[in-house]
């Protein structure tokens, strides 16, 4: 085990794949000698050179596009878009190429693809810059949604990711770079994409979430248990697929509850995920689920502003009050 | 503040009134002292009076709804204040609901009172769908209990886990079949049982219910036996039925009427009311007799019993309990008793012990009339006996005075003669 920032253990991911798969590449904006934005691609051109890690030209539709075709002829690339507002821009490389190439050819072509890119506000980046339109890409079948919520699970989750012939859309969280925590060592440590964590057990409401919502809610279940509330808080970690079976199992046995994302409320992850529950469980619904969402408005550019704008622990205390 | 109007207390012993009319509809602009609706008691109809002004926002009880008083029954705020009504109704339902409306007086018919109707239930048993969680709806019904009958304590009311789990843990638990360990023998398995059934109480039944529990309650009640030699009544009675139609037949119970009556007139405290500092005796000899009807009982009045003939006593005695069975019972036929009598005879019951109806001062029972050997003369003969109890309202009369009550009573009955004198 080490302690890791987020940053580092997706940099030694990629770093411990391309030693270990030859056919790796990354390619994006500013992820070569620069290092990356967020410095996750640090050291990587330094040590694989420019023939595996280049930058690109400022176009998402080049970069998703160039990377399909690399997949689709044998190579493994991890393309990286600055930020999720930019994948717009690639949109039909995304959902109509990398998404549907498997399926439309009959299964002729594999696209083990990873796009990664960050998503998120709390930077004051306004409003198009601060989106969390995750939710989006996780609706077409074909493309797998993965987003980390601790260094460890962005090592684990990525290396999956990496070593999976599907494309994956890899979401970090941009203001969770520098956030630390234990990450092992082991160069072949992996994590399932597709399975539901429990952050925290507890028995008397549950809260699903995922990405930097999961620290939040955890903060609140801490605040909560000094109440004598006792929070279980499950980690999506994957949007597509996404695992519901833990959820049940919580729900049952809680009966209630709270759906935390930092995207809109609505048509979000906490509708996909109650509407889900209600369908599984509807004999152990004690209370109406809550959806605590991000508020109904382009993001603010003004730090108070947004900071109301975003879900954060004593939202998620009050949502867990309105079930209880 | 919006503030809640309740149904007042009108009077010492009022518990419950009907909303008559809503006099101010929803949305009305009203005046502190402006009437607002009419009530009725069981006494009487009254107007009701607003005691602020403002507007009524609207009404949490509905006409020919009758509630416990402190019930709130509409609501009046200021005229741009916002009330969540459905809030207000969700909270005051639980003492709002106890029956759907009755039928409305009908004022314009200058009938006297309606009798109680005494075969339709007031409650119709459906009741408002209560809120409650899908689980709470499960654990209810796997329990076979019914969900309204749960108070509900989640938001806006309603019944969750919590509240479901709290009723169940609350009635005590069904005794698990325990059996020791016994030589082989067959073992009772038990079989599908037919589910417990909730019967809402008809008007009749909430009114015994009512004033048994009142009489038990207030009325510290003992009780004498006496037995009866009937050889001579039945006898006198045989002979009375020779001179009259089949319909006009004088019965047992006739005379043990009469006889009663003309006791009472000679032992007032059993023909009184006790009344806090008072005792009040009453003028009038009117001697009730129980009827069994669909559902309960229902005393009929013959008045100024001891001053009838027996005849008409039979026949007045017939025509009443006739239109008691059959729901048709008039005002008149079950007001103003001042004793009452219950007769289990026709049952087969040797003897049994009544419950004073209040406000009266005493009930006699008595049982069916019956051959046994008795002792005559130092020799066992065959006597014809009947066992009369008198259960009586110990603040009015005593032992010894109900005693010789009961002696009167037999000795009317035994020297038959002065129940036709």
């Amino acid at each position: 085990m080490s302690s890791l920032t987020m940053s580092k253990a997706i940099s030694q991911a990629i770093m411990e794949e391309m030693e270990r798969d030859p056919n790796i590449i990354v390619f994006g904006e500013e992820v070569a000698a620069a290092g990356g934005t967020y410095g996750a691609t640090q050291g990587l051109y330094d040590h694989f050179g420019p023939e595996r890690v280049r930058d690109t030209p400022i176009s998402e539709g080049v970069i998703v596009g160039a990377a399909v075709g690399a997949a689709m002829n044998g190579l493994r690339p991890i393309a990286e878009i600055m930020g999720i507002n930019f994948a717009f821009l690639a949109m039909d490389q995304i959902v109509n190429h990398a998404a549907k190439m498997h399926s439309m050819f009959g299964g002729q072509f594999r696209v083990p693809l990873v796009i990664r890119t960050t998503s998120g506000g709390g930077r004051q980046l306004a409003a198009t810059h601060s989106q969390t339109p995750d939710v989006i890409f996780a609706h077409f079948p074909g493309l797998k949604v993965v987003a980390p919520s601790t260094p460890a699970d962005a090592k684990g989750l990525l290396k999956s990711s990496i070593r999976t012939d599907d494309p994956v859309f890899f979401i970090e969280h941009a203001t969770m770079y520098s956030e630390r925590g234990e990450v092992p060592d082991d160069k072949d440590f992996l994590l399932p994409i597709g399975k539901s964590d429990v952050k925290r057990p507890g028995k008397d409401v549950t809260i699903v979430t995922y990405s930097k919502m999961v620290s939040i809610s955890l903060k609140a279940a801490q605040q909560l248990a000094d109440e004598g509330i006792d929070a279980e808080v499950i980690d999506l970690r994957s949007l597509r697929p996404l695992d519901m079976d833990p959820i049940y199992e919580s729900f049952k046995k809680t009966n209630r509850a709270v759906i935390v994302e930092e995207g809109w409320r609505s048509f979000g992850i906490g509708s996909e995920v109650a509407s889900r529950i209600y369908e599984e469980c509807f004999d152990y619904v004690d209370a109406p689920i809550q959806r605590l969402a991000q508020k109904e408005a382009p993001l603010p550019y003004n730090a108070e502003l947004e900071r109301s704008a975003t879900p954060n622990p004593n939202d998620v205390i009050a949502a867990v009050k309105a079930v209880l | 503040m919006p503030e809640l109007i309740p149904m007042p207390k009108l009077g010492f012993d009022m518990t419950e009134g009907t909303l008559v009319r809503k006099v101010k509809k929803e949305g009305d602009a009203v005046n502190k002292g402006e009437v607002l609706a009419e009530i009725e008691t069981d006494k009487a109809t009254v107007e009701v009076e607003a005691y602020i002004g403002g507007v009524v926002k609207g009404w949490l009880v509905e006409e020919g709804q009758h509630v416990p008083i402190g019930t709130p029954m509409a609501v009046i705020a200021a005229a741009d204040e916002k009330v969540d009504m459905d809030a207000l109704r969700a909270k005051s339902g639980g003492a709002a609901k106890p029956t759907t409306p009755a039928p409305k007086p009908d004022t314009a018919t200058p009938s006297p009172t309606p009798p109680p109707s005494v075969s339709s239930p007031i409650g119709d048993g459906q009741g408002t769908p209560a809120a409650a969680s899908p689980l709470a709806r499960k654990i209810a019904g796997d329990a076979g209990v019914d969900i309204r009958q749960i108070p509900g304590t989640g938001p806006g009311g309603r019944i969750t886990k919590k509240d479901v789990e709290a009723f169940l843990s609350a009635k005590p638990a069904a005794a698990a079949p325990s059996r020791t360990a016994a030589p082989a023998v067959t073992t009772f398995v038990a079989g599908p049982a037919p589910e417990d059934q909730t019967i809402p109480l008809t008007r009749l039944r909430q009114i015994i219910a009512k004033r048994m529990t009142e009489s038990k309650q207030t009325a510290p009640q003992f009780y004498v036996t006496a037995e009866v030699d009937m050889a001579a009544a039945m006898e006198l009675r045989q002979q009375i039925n020779t001179l009259l139609p089949d319909e006009r037949k004088v019965s047992v119970n006739d005379l043990v009427v009469k006889a009663t009556a003309l006791a009472l007139r000679a032992f007032p405290n059993l023909n009184a009311s006790f009344a806090g500092d008072k005792v009040i005796r009453k003028g009038h000899v009117n001697v009730g007799i129980a009827v069994t009807v669909e559902g309960g009982l229902l005393t009929v009045v013959v008045k100024d019993t001891d001053q009838k003939p027996l005849a008409q006593i039979a026949a007045e005695a017939k025509a009443m309990a006739g239109r008691a069975r059959e729901g048709k019972v008039q005002g008149a036929d079950i007001e103003g008793s001042t004793f009452s009598t219950s007769n289990l005879g026709m049952y087969g019951v040797d003897n049994f012990i009544a419950i004073v109806n209040p406000p009266e001062a005493g009930i006699l029972a008595f049982g069916a009339v019956r051959e046994t050997p008795v002792v005559k003369d130092g020799a066992l003969v065959v006597g014809v006996r009947m066992k009369v109890t008198v259960s009586a309202d110990h603040r009015v009369t005593d032992g010894a005075e109900a005693a010789q009550f009961l002696q009167a009573v037999k000795k009317n009955l035994e020297e038959p003669l002065r129940l036709l004198v």
